[in-house]
């Protein structure tokens, strides 16, 4: 083989390889990736049931109900709206009521957000980047937030807990 | 007054490394050796310095002293000693001046052990070493200070994240950095090259050793990582393709390309262009990460950087060094001499195709790591990329990439014969195949994608060591003189092995893990019994303790089989008083390579107590992967030629190729 041929297997070896990984990344891209959605956001998008996204907001005060077989149902507000959600497993451990958190999984039949991972920071002053984001997007934000999150944000590292 | 020394310190090290960053280069224009030479003392005083300062900080943390904002905001009176000195680290100001120290001491090395680098590349390459070093102190002093004061202090400190207080933490980031920070010495090198125009293979092996060093590091620190987060985080997972994880995780690839396109460019003097692109690379991945981490734009578990300043500083740096040497790289690239030439099928062809997969797959964390971000930046929806999108595409080009891995050491330079080396891999494919048989049926036909990939472990790692077997001739010459041919192969040799079957180690161990891997969640009260994977755990007691800076509730299980006890695990959730947070502390026992994991849900008012109780198969040899490369990496490290160094330049290593 010349040296221009030898260059040439070499390129096309390599187009080849990007090729294939292009290709599994656009795939996965169609599949794989999950959008981030507030409870208001849902209410306008209409969300087909059984396709998965995250669900961030405050867990409603007064709303979390314990099951048999750590069976949980709580509702996730962004204050203008509301979405009843099932679990069924451990909550991390600073989950409360009033607190920010986010859930991923997807809405069954009936409307209630069935989710498979909840996600909350320990520090429970702490507010999820995304949820924070929405609610100030919607006009919700209050300072108090801010100043408590600005804090705690710095003391997050580390810190997430989730439940599959 | 140790806080201003240490600030002082710190001022006085960023004035050496601008002295650094100028003078040397200056010095190799007009070819004046002192002025050459000025760069070995600046950069050993400038270690010397930032040392201080780091001591001073170290000091000011272990003495409690809570007039300093960072002492204050991450320390306490009552945290044991190791968390007071770990702490250092444990928060942003800390970790970058860590970062520097880090910088700094390898530069100090590169000053004090590189008597035998010409002495131009030396003056530039501590040039280049400086800049960066200029640019985070400049960063450090203007926006990350660790050593401000309060006006009036308080008496008592807030407390580090009690996440941190944990011995992970005196291990893992120092670890990682010195794998991160290390590739700037190859990235200097690099630049030095370019700047310089000339590089040939006595290149290769100068740099060698440093990115040996560096992914050394970085791969005990990514595993490292990954098992801290497996017992702290208390649900038993060990890697969530978290952008932070992704961010060491890229330059670890780019790194382990690195080292194989220089033992090309080291041997055969070929791949010259594109080994300088993979040092940027590497450096330039691992400033990516420091900016991912630091600046705060994640929405991830280590940001705790959330002053916009620092974040838009850290942007600024990171494009002025990619940009700047990606440009010098477009202009200089092509001035550099071509190299040796290969057929397609040889060892060289074998470490191109390594090079390619490895980049590629390095691409695409890249993608699943930075496409979150650019379209919320451009389009303001959120999306999140998780494990399922690595898994259709890191998985898929990590396959062929162990396919090949065996079939690389076993063909010749130049020009290689892919029938013979498939032939003497014979053995590790037959070895492999009754394994996913065996596998297959002891399983009665699960998954079948699990007993084909432990049989590709297998493979890798019986593929490695027949290629010590071939090269000391086992079973083909008498057993006496197979040993001592096995005693005078070069170290280096027996690091590929290590560190090729350490990947198929740690693949198995991935496998089992995440196949077999059985859990019990429930709610338990003392005196009941459950079970999991064959073991009886029964909830003895619920013990409230009290530790030096928080309560805890201790859970007390006697873990038995057959009904004989065979251990006690005391899994528990503590509560820190200063935070008031809490943190689950599991409860670890390992049974071979397997192990029994049992953390703590909420403890109810009537003494329930949930629990989540794993069995994790062979869950142990995903980091025992890991320590055996690194072992690898130590032993090649030490290998006669690298330690010697036999650097020459150039001219003798060409004759030396001709005389062949």
């Amino acid at each position: 083989m010349t040296r221009k041929q030898r260059r040439l297997t070499i390129i096309g070896g390599s187009l080849a390889v990007l090729a294939v990984a292009a290709a599994l990344v656009l795939n996965a891209m169609r599949d794989s990736i999950v959008f981030f959605s507030t409870p208001k956001m849902v209410a306008e998008k209409h969300i087909p049931p059984g396709q998965r996204f995250r669900l961030g907001g405050l867990v409603q005060t007064g709303s979390l109900v314990h099951g048999d077989n750590l069976k949980v149902t709580f509702e996730v507000s962004d204050g203008s709206a509301a979405l009843p959600v099932s679990y069924q497993g451990i909550l991390p451990d600073l989950f409360r009521e009033g607190q920010g958190i986010v859930a991923e999984g997807a809405l069954d039949a009936s409307g209630v957000f069935k989710a498979d991972t909840v996600l909350a920071k320990h520090d429970e002053t702490y507010m999820p980047k995304d949820v924070a984001d929405a609610l100030k997007k919607q006009g919700l934000w209050k300072e108090e937030y801010g100043a408590k999150s600005g804090n705690a944000a710095r003391a997050a590292q580390g810190g997430q807990g989730a439940v599959r | 007054m140790i806080a201003e020394s240490g600030h002082y310190a710190l001022v006085l090290a960023f004035g050496l490394a601008l002295i650094q960053s100028t003078v040397p280069i200056l010095g190799a224009r007009w070819r004046d050796v002192a002025l050459m030479n000025v760069a070995r003392s600046t950069a050993v005083a400038q270690l010397l310095f930032v040392a201080a300062s780091f001591a001073a900080l170290v000091t000011l943390h272990v003495s409690s002293d809570f007039s300093v904002i960072n002492v204050f905001e991450n320390s306490h009176s009552m945290k044991p000693l190791i968390y007071k000195i770990t702490g250092v680290w444990g928060n942003h100001e800390g970790s970058m001046l860590l970062w520097v120290s880090i910088l700094a001491l390898f530069g100090g090395l590169v000053a004090m052990f590189g008597n035998n680098l010409p002495i131009s590349l030396r003056a530039h390459l501590l040039a280049v070493q400086a800049w960066i070093a200029s640019a985070f102190y400049l960063f450090i002093l203007t926006t990350s200070n660790p050593f401000l004061r309060i006006a009036n202090p308080p008496i008592e400190g807030q407390d580090l994240n009690p996440v941190l207080q944990d011995i992970g933490l005196a291990v893992h980031p120092p670890m990682l950095y010195l794998g991160y920070v290390g590739f700037s010495i190859s990235f200097s090198f690099a630049i030095a090259a370019l700047i310089e125009g000339r590089i040939d293979a006595a290149w290769a092996r100068w740099v060698r050793p440093w990115t040996l060093v560096a992914w050394i590091f970085l791969t005990l620190g990514i595993a490292m990582g990954s098992y801290w987060a497996y017992y702290e985080l208390g649900w038993g997972g060990w890697w969530f393709w978290d952008p932070v994880e992704n961010a060491s995780l890229m330059p670890w690839l780019a790194g382990t390309a690195l080292l194989h396109s220089l033992v090309v460019m080291e041997k055969r003097n070929a791949l010259k262009v594109w080994t300088i692109l993979l040092s940027i690379l590497a450096f330039s991945l691992s400033l990516l990460g420091t900016f991912l981490v630091r600046s705060g734009v994640l929405t991830s578990v280590h940001a705790f950087a959330n002053d916009p300043r620092r974040g838009v500083f850290i942007l600024l740096i990171l494009c002025v060094f990619i940009g700047g040497s990606l440009a010098l790289y477009v202009f200089r690239a092509s001035s550099l001499k071509q190299g040796g030439l290969f057929a397609p099928i040889s060892r060289e062809g074998a470490l191109v195709l390594n090079n390619l997969l490895l980049t590629t797959a390095c691409a695409t964390v890249f993608v699943g790591t930075l496409y979150p971000l650019a379209l919320e930046v451009m389009t303001g929806e959120k999306i999140s990329v998780g494990a399922p999108f690595f898994n259709l595409t890191f998985g898929p080009l990590f396959v062929p990439l162990l396919i090949a891995v065996p079939f690389g050491p076993l063909l010749a330079w130049k020009r290689g014969d892919l029938l013979a080396a498939a032939q003497r891999l014979i053995a590790a494919g037959i070895v492999a195949l009754i394994v996913v048989a065996l596998v297959y049926a002891w399983t009665h036909g699960g998954s079948t994608l699990a007993p084909l990939a432990i049989g590709l472990g297998l493979f890798v790692i019986v593929g490695a060591m027949i290629d010590i077997a071939e090269r000391i001739g086992l079973f083909r010459i008498p057993f006496g003189n197979a040993i001592r041919r096995a005693q005078g192969l070069p170290r280096s040799a027996w690091g590929t092995m290590f560190a090729h079957a350490g990947v198929g180690i740690a693949l198995i161990g991935i496998v089992c893990e995440t196949t077999w891997n059985s859990e019990n969640i429930r709610t338990m009260k003392p005196g009941e019994v459950t079970s999991v994977a064959g073991y009886s755990l029964k909830l003895d007691s619920l013990t409230p303790r009290q530790g030096p800076n928080y309560r805890e509730m201790a859970a007390k299980f006697s873990v038995l089989v057959d009904g004989q006890p065979i251990a006690v695990m005391t899994p528990s959730k503590r509560n820190f008083t200063t935070r008031g947070a809490t943190t689950t502390e599991a409860a670890l026992l390992s049974r071979g390579a397997s192990q029994l994991y049992i953390s703590l849900g909420d403890i109810g008012a009537d003494s329930s107590v949930t629990v989540r109780i794993y069995h994790k198969p062979l869950v142990l040899l995903i980091w025992f992967g890991p320590v055996l490369m690194a072992f690898g990496g130590m032993l090649s490290l030490s290998d006669r030629r690298l330690r010697v160094g036999a650097p020459k330049p150039a001219k003798s290593v060409r004759g030396l190729q001709a005389a062949e």
